[in-house]
């Protein structure tokens, strides 16, 4: 079976290392869905090219364009890998921005890998200090283990154990997917509440 | 069909002359905006309820009983009011009393409100905002169906043996019609009793108002009040009309750029493809709203927001001039002819007098 694995990346600069943690984790996943017998089906949201948008839902509160297929490609997806890079001692706000103008049960029981990316190691606990409270709030099934990716983890003497690291995020999220529901969004004008249950209040 | 223009009553400084308008001016103003919107022939006009600056109409029925007054033909409605926080025994007596007055040329339109500490400010709470809407709304009804009403609910003190006073003109309770952008308990609402539904339309995308209209059309049917074709649908819309669509888009983009709802967000062009907005010649704005019925079916009521923004009066009364001679004419021809056969008018006062009194001589 095919899973649909959504790549969320708030990367700025183009090549960004964002990006590139990103591509890297959902290679990945898709290794690790392949030992299930099964594979990913990837597709990547750039926040930069939703950025316009992105600030027209905040101002008008609907979306438009390409921004509204996105988001409809997250409803659809069966597993999230969310990336980020560290701003000021936190994800950065075009990354916020996107899961804030999402509706609120859109990622509820989602599986979703945090990653995040900085200069140096010193940001780590963004992970969990601030991503790993936000997809909580959010109602996602958060991986256990988060990655982070400094400057030095990109070569350098530790890279194997980096490499690692990313194989068991990856692992645990496809574990999860693959233990998981099928996502079936529903459609709140299929399944309205009766009128005589809303008059019972 | 009706076609007609509804106000939410805000004072927004014209951004064109930075000239803010007094409360009183605006409240002239609108009088004006109902006067002319009578005497270009459109067929009704609706005032809004609002608790909070920068809006200067917080007592609708109030307005309405002055336009009345200097009316003859044009039918009152509001956009909308407040069934949230307004006490529904005040709404029952406030629109009957209105209905003498002006001989039963008023109905309504009923909604939640969205700013958080209106509710507060009247003892409720938003997040009830829904149950508030669907418990008043049914002791509303039965203050007006029945005479002596006792009742307990959530929101509100009991009644005991109480009578709304005046009792509704002719004992027939104005038509009511729902109005919502987003929640399908409305439409739900709507259908169940079998009033009109109301899709604001203009701010949101008609990908929206289609999923909306057709619930409360699926939901009409199964509710027994006739078929899908025949609920009672009303529409927002939003135009900006110059006889050279150039002219249009130069006049209005300043007002645009900077409006309280989408200003500072996307381009006036943006929003013109996402949302039902037309900024253009009278022939453009002929064509998109005749589009409309492409998505909604064959529908009742039509209105326009005119005079929002900080537009002055002059080009607010010059706007209506060409809504009534040069536009509302032609869709009104047009869609008659696109009719379905058996898609009913929208009720007023004459036609549901007149479906009471042949159900009682059925009976």
């Amino acid at each position: 079976m095919t899973r649909s694995i959504v790549v969320v990346s708030a990367g700025l600069a183009n090549p960004s290392s964002t990006r590139l943690l990103a591509d890297q984790l959902a290679t990945a996943t898709d290794v690790a869905l392949r030992s299930h017998g099964e594979a990913a089906d990837v597709a990547v949201i750039e926040l930069r090219e939703l950025a316009h948008p992105l600030v027209d839902h905040l101002l008008t509160g609907f979306p438009t364009g390409d921004l509204a297929e996105a988001i409809e490609t997250v409803r659809h997806a069966d597993g999230l890998i969310v990336v980020t890079p560290v701003f000021a001692a936190s994800y950065s706000g075009l990354f916020k921005m996107f899961f804030e103008v999402i509706e609120k049960d859109l990622l509820r029981r989602k599986p979703v890998l945090l990653a995040a990316t900085a200069g140096t190691a010193r940001h780590s606990l963004v992970l969990e200090h601030a991503m790993r409270p936000l997809f909580s709030y959010l109602r996602a099934v958060t991986v256990p283990t988060a990655v982070f990716a400094a400057t030095e983890d990109f070569g350098g003497a530790r890279s194997g154990e980096f490499a690692a690291r990313m194989e068991t995020a990856a692992g645990e999220l496809a574990d999860l997917v693959v233990g998981a529901p099928r996502a079936v969004p529903a459609d709140p004008f299929d399944n309205v509440t009766p009128f005589d249950q809303l008059l019972k209040g | 069909m009706q076609f007609g223009i509804f106000t939410v009553g805000d004072v927004t400084t014209d951004p064109t002359t930075g000239y803010t308008p007094s409360e009183h001016e605006r409240i002239k103003n609108t009088v004006a905006i109902a006067k002319k919107a009578e005497e270009v022939g459109l067929d009704v006009v609706a005032f809004g309820q609002h608790h909070n600056p920068p809006f200067a109409a917080s007592s609708p029925t109030t307005t309405m009983a002055y336009v009345a007054a200097q009316t003859s033909k044009i039918l009152l409605s509001t956009s909308t009011t407040l069934i949230t926080t307004t006490d529904p025994v005040r709404i029952a007596e406030d629109y009957a009393q209105l209905q003498h007055l002006a001989d039963g040329r008023v109905d309504l339109m009923l909604g939640r409100g969205n700013t958080g500490p209106v509710y507060p400010w009247f003892g409720k709470d938003i997040r009830e905002g829904i149950p508030l809407a669907v418990e008043n709304y049914a002791l509303l009804r039965r203050l007006w169906d029945e005479e002596v009403v006792t009742w307990e609910g959530r929101f509100r003190t009991p009644l005991q043996g109480f009578t709304a006073t005046p009792r509704p003109l002719d004992g027939v309770p104005p038509f009511v019609w729902h109005g919502s952008i987003r929640s399908p308990e409305i439409a739900e609402q709507a259908a169940y009793y079998g009033d009109g539904f109301f899709s604001n339309h203009i701010f949101w995308p008609a990908s929206h108002t289609k999923q909306m209209v057709a619930l409360y059309r699926r939901r009409f049917e199964h509710y027994g009040h006739g078929t899908a074709d025949q609920a009672i649908v009303g529409l927002g819309g939003q135009v900006y009309m110059a006889k050279n669509s150039q002219d249009a888009v130069r006049e209005f983009r300043p007002y645009f750029d900077v409006a309280p709802v989408y200003g500072h967000g996307p381009s006036l062009e943006d929003f013109m493809e996402a949302t039902p907005l037309t900024v253009g010649s009278p022939q453009q704005v002929i064509e998109r709203t005749l589009g409309f019925r492409d998505y909604v079916g064959d529908y009742q009521r039509q209105l326009f927001l005119m005079d929002h923004a900080g537009l002055p009066l002059s080009t607010v009364l010059r706007q209506l001039d060409m809504l009534g001679s040069e536009v509302v004419p032609v869709l009104r021809k047009e869609f008659a002819a696109l009719a379905k056969p058996g898609v009913p008018d929208a009720p007023t006062h004459e036609s549901l007098v007149a479906a009471r009194q042949a159900e009682a001589v059925a009976v």
